[in-house]
């Protein structure tokens, strides 16, 4: 038999319902790998015991046949996400200690399905990067490694710790946040399945908030199916959030193997930027003949205002984000460098408690909002946010689904130099991703194949808004025909 | 006195101000979470989560804090919006754990309105609403614990208020005066703020101006800020307003800023100056959607509204004829009107309105009872003008009455019974007091007789006095001069 | 358009951080860079196009006028790094 950590979520559910292993067996594998598995730094905080504790109660379920939807899964969990009684810290060093004393209402929702939760993964600081760099607890490390060459490389941003966990199997799948691309491009970079749903289908309530209007949580899996089944227990309308949608939640698995024959599936003419990495436009290519060959019509689409939807972006989500982070004030929580008086605190505090690129972006974010600048900034990236919006909602007109790559690279060296020296070097990674965030849209990465230097490149899925049906219906059927090979 | 007129030896000046009043609106549980409003709790235990500004916590808007919005705003006869946004305000400031406040900025819930005012020497005032929106509290910083540092009580974080924001319309302390008075007589009525400017829950802004008679447009404003109670509003503007003048006429510019109105000598002084401190970085709340309203719930709104003030005092001129100054009196505190109306059903509502105006008040004044308390039902005052009316009392011994009523709180017609105060009608019993009062006092008959006319007056008081105060003065008069024409 | 060391100054006194003198001229290039960068923007002719907050096109929804939260005193305070007879303390408040 494989080993317990290589099973999908699905196959272990199976294997608990057979009782082939109990949920106590697969927790502690999972356990065992995560503790060997430390030189990824996908964990920032461990908690085997509580991760044991439920499946003590999982395997009393699977007993007395009360089992739920999810029971005896391990997890693990984005640190963006509140989790009760567990430090949560969106790797900050501002939020040192912070023990929140409620539970996000995506967290309860895996809990309430029997969950277990191996603990709180890595990722860039308040979910800004696109390399798990800027944490305060370094990066974490991608489990794939070029041919060649030895130098680690970027698990990508922010979710790095979920995607490098859900590679190397140290967790049976992840809790991820996409504000800009932050589940798909590490999924991406990882060589593993990540969804970020319709803006308002899961719940922000208890996710510490980097940019509200287009922060979204969703799962990071080892297939396509564990994301259905993931997103599934995670969607929801919540009264806590008044901004999530009260749309009935379908049962995604159903999708799963359905024809897609006749789907039209548009191509965007303007993601093919020159100079592309020739080997992401081939597996575009590649992905684009499989659907075909599965009797998908290929449709020539246009989103005209793709090429500002970087600059729309790092106006929008800077700005909220300034004022997201007022809060870190040393006063209620975190970290606290004293002061004569309060605003000396306050000061000392967040200069001490906020990293680079964090800083870098509240203050980005103050000018763009500040009196003179809001209407030439803020205002007219709010404008160009409709024409991209507009753009989509024109172009699935034409098609149910969008094809695109998830991004223009495979993973890169930890440290790289021009990613470091120039911050819109890193900020271009989310080219063919930010989009999707501005017009509140559910797209996926799902892996295809491995470069040259054989490392995963993704394919990106782009629905309708609540329309993640069609995209796990699309994504089963690529990820048949690419029949990629994980990591371990 | 309607304009505030600054004369100085070259020129007149003129005052201009408006005012920004933040009422607290009167909810059960928080504008944005489910934590009570209840004022008095220890110190951080009316918060949740969200009024803690914890990482994560996101606001849930009340639909009470929309629903009285709404009827204040329809009090102010103002345009209520359907569609309204809610927006960030971003400073740092200890109360406010958010870092930010959330407000309505461009497209506040209700827009232009006005309310009519009456000075003292009866003219008539129309002041402009220019707006209301609503927006959270902050919470408490507590500077007298320790010398070196501050504690902070978040229990009036995101208890909801109505910033109400007038047109630059006053033109002197009195009209400010007069419309605060008004403002919180509205909003009493609709039971929308309880309008308590000693306690807080209505907070003041003052911003002032001058400008020379005949000059167009305006001059640079300053603002005071949460001036607490109407005597400090008035007092605010009139020295400001001096201020602002000597400034000018010493050749000086006045500057934009922010002053703090210091009651104990009531002048203010600089808090901060505009260009530095605050750039509030407005932009629309992500958190929340917008807000619509439909036409039914207005109306619905419209429907259970209370008859405010205004149109209470015009029906209690026309219908009760009564005089306008009473009405207005009587109409400025909407417990006072109900008492006022049941005592005055069904009899003559003047002389209800007369008693109240004078005894009753001077009752309520002298025992610093609210009309609540007071110990005298409206039924049994109502009773007590009855009986002046039907001539079982005369007027003056109601007042005897009146003040055992005040004491003991019984029935008038109780207290006539049981203390015989029962006016004497019977022209018998009167006519032997009268022979006695003429008998007994033979100097004063001859004086009378002798033309000194006057001294009936005193011949009646005798006979009242007598009859311990029951003798109906009428017939004493009638019988007093027939006797003494003899 | 362009961002001054006044800017960049300013910018940091709202946002409560502190920048050190001979970082200044640093971040006004870099920010410089990033804002030439944005000024892309300016191509796209936005004229008569309505700004979009938030692609949730439905309204708020309202809550009931309950008390269902507080009276968790404990909870509130527990991660705070300073606290004094129930209230967060804080070094003195200065106008």
């Amino acid at each position: 038999m494989a080993k317990l950590t290589d099973l999908t979520i699905a196959q272990s559910l199976d294997g608990l319902k057979k009782k082939e292993f109990s949920a106590t067996e697969l927790n502690t594998a999972y356990i065992e790998a995560m503790e060997n598995g430390r030189s990824y730094n996908a964990y920032v905080m461990e908690t085997p015991e509580k991760a044991l504790e439920q499946a003590k109660v999982s395997d009393e379920r699977y007993q007395n046949g009360t089992a739920r939807a999810l029971e005896g899964i391990p997890l693990g969990i984005k640190d963006l996400f509140c989790t009760k009684g567990i430090r949560t810290t969106a790797c900050s060093h501002i939020l040192d200690g912070f023990v929140p004393p409620y539970e996000s209402t995506v967290t309860s929702n895996l809990l309430n399905a029997g969950a277990s939760f191996l603990g709180k993964l890595n990722m860039d600081e308040f979910a800004m990067g696109g390399s798990n760099e800027t944490s305060y607890y370094g990066p974490a490390v991608n489990p794939w490694k070029a041919k060649n060459d030895d130098r680690p490389l970027v698990a990508g941003g922010s979710s790095g710790g979920s995607a490098a966990a859900v590679a190397a199997n140290l967790c049976a799948g992840a809790l991820g946040t996409d504000t800009g691309g932050s589940i798909r491009q590490p999924s991406a970079y990882c060589g593993v399945a990540g969804i970020k749903p319709t803006y308002g289908r899961c719940s922000r309530y208890g996710i510490i908030a980097f940019a509200s209007s287009l922060d979204q949580a969703g799962p990071v899996a080892k297939d396509v199916r564990d994301c259905a089944l993931l997103l599934k227990t995670m969607s929801g309308h919540d009264a806590k959030d008044a901004t999530s949608a009260d749309i009935a939640v379908p049962d995604f698995e159903a999708f799963l193997g359905q024809d897609i024959k006749g789907l039209k599936v548009g191509i965007p003419r303007e993601y093919k930027v020159d100079g592309m990495n020739p080997e992401v436009v081939k597996y575009w290519e590649k992905g684009t003949e499989m659907l075909k060959a599965r009797g998908a019509e290929i449709v020539d689409i246009s989103l005209p205002h793709t090429k500002y939807a970087l600059a729309v972006y790092y106006i929008i989500a800077p700005a909220e984000a300034s004022s997201n982070l007022a809060r870190y004030d040393g006063v209620r929580y975190g970290l606290r460098v004293d002061g004569e008086h309060l605003d000396e605190m306050y000061v000392n505090t967040r200069t001490e408690g906020f990293g680079k690129e964090v800083k870098r972006r509240i203050m980005i974010g103050t000018y763009v909002l500040s009196a003179g600048y809001y209407d030439a900034y803020y205002l007219k990236a709010q404008k160009v946010r409709r024409l991209i919006r507009d753009d989509f909602h024109r172009a699935f007109e034409k098609c149910d689904i969008i094809l695109t790559p998830t991004t223009p690279t495979p993973a890169f060296p930890i440290g790289d130099k021009s990613m470091q020296e120039n911050p819109l070097t890193m900020w271009l990674n989310d080219v063919f991703t930010v989009s999707v965030n501005l017009a509140g849209l559910p797209a996926m990465s799902l892996p295809v194949g491995l470069s040259e230097s054989g490392l995963p490149l993704g394919l990106q899925l782009i629905g309708k808004a609540f329309d993640e049906g069609t995209i796990f219906k699309t994504a089963s059927a690529l990820e048949e025909d690419a029949a990629f090979k994980g990591a371990k | 006195m309607a304009a505030m007129i600054i004369e100085t030896e070259n020129n007149k000046w003129e005052v201009i101000c408006g005012l920004e009043i933040h009422c607290q609106i009167i909810s059960e549980s928080k504008m944005y979470s489910g934590a009570s409003t209840e004022f008095g709790a220890e110190p951080n235990t009316h918060v949740s989560f969200v009024d803690a500004a914890m990482p994560g916590m996101l606001p849930v808007l009340n639909e009470q804090c929309v629903r009285q919005a709404v009827k204040t705003g329809l009090g102010l006869n103002a345009k209520i919006n359907k569609y309204s946004e809610f927006s960030r305000k971003n400073y740092f400031y200890a109360d406010l754990p958010q870092g930010y406040q959330i407000t309505q900025f461009q497209h506040p819930i209700v827009g232009e309105g006005y309310v009519d005012i009456t000075l003292e020497d009866g003219t008539a005032r129309r002041i402009g609403i220019e707006r209301l929106h609503i927006e959270q509290d902050a919470g408490k910083s507590i500077h007298d614990i320790d010398p070196c540092m501050s504690f902070i009580d978040l229990n009036r974080s995101g208890v909801g208020l109505m910033e109400i924001v007038t047109k630059p319309d006053f033109r002197s302390p009195e009209e400010a005066g007069e419309f605060l008075k008004k403002l919180r007589s509205i909003v009493r009525y609709l039971g929308t703020c309880d309008g308590n400017m000693d306690e807080g829950s209505m907070r003041c802004d003052v911003n002032v101006s001058v400008r020379k008679i005949g000059e167009g447009g305006y001059r640079t404003r300053t603002e005071m800020k949460n001036v607490n109670s109407m005597r400090f509003v008035m007092q605010a503007i009139e020295n400001e307003a001096k201020r602002h003048v000597e400034v000018y006429e010493t050749g000086g510019e006045i500057e934009q800023e922010t002053r703090q109105f210091d009651p104990s000598t009531g002048k203010s002084k600089v808090m901060r100056k505009k260009e530095f401190a605050h750039d509030y970085r407005y932009f629309p709340e992500p958190d929340l959607l917008p807000l619509m309203l439909s036409d039914e719930y207005i109306d619905g709104i419209k429907k259970d509204m209370v008859e405010l003030p205004d149109a209470k005092r015009e029906r209690f001129v026309r219908d009760l004829g009564i005089t306008e100054y009473d009405a207005r009196i009587l109409c400025e505190n909407r417990e006072v009107a109900d008492f006022f109306e049941t005592a005055a059903k069904g009899r003559d509502a003047k002389k209800v309105a007369n008693w109240m105006m004078g005894d009753f008040f001077a009752m309520l004044n002298k025992n610093a009872l609210r009309i609540s308390e007071s110990p005298i039902s409206p039924e049994n005052l109502g009773m007590l003008v009855d009986l002046i009316a039907k001539e079982v009392i005369s007027g003056k011994i109601a007042k005897d009455v009146f003040e055992i009523m005040s004491e003991t709180g019984e029935a008038p017609d109780k207290i006539v019974e049981e203390k015989g105060l029962k006016q004497v009608t019977d022209t018998g019993a009167i006519e032997a007091i009268v022979d006695e009062v003429i008998a007994s006092s033979p100097e004063n008959v001859a004086s009378y007789k002798a033309g000194k006319a006057n001294l009936l007056g005193w011949f009646v008081g005798q006979v009242i006095k007598k009859s311990q105060g029951k003798a109906n003065p009428a017939i004493v008069n009638k019988l007093l001069s027939e006797k003494l024409a003899k | 358009m362009t961002i001054s060391a006044e800017d960049v100054k300013k910018v940091a006194f709202l946002s409560r951080l502190k920048i050190e003198e001979d970082k200044v001229a640093a971040t006004e290039e870099e920010f410089n860079k990033i804002l030439n960068w944005i000024d892309e923007l300016n191509e796209v002719d936005t004229n008569g196009v309505e700004p979009l907050a938030s692609v949730n096109e439905n309204f708020i929804a309202l809550r009931r006028d309950e008390v269902t939260d507080g009276n968790i005193q404990e909870e509130i305070l527990q991660n705070a790094p300073l606290k004094e007879y129930g209230y967060f303390a804080v070094p003195k408040v200065v106008e």
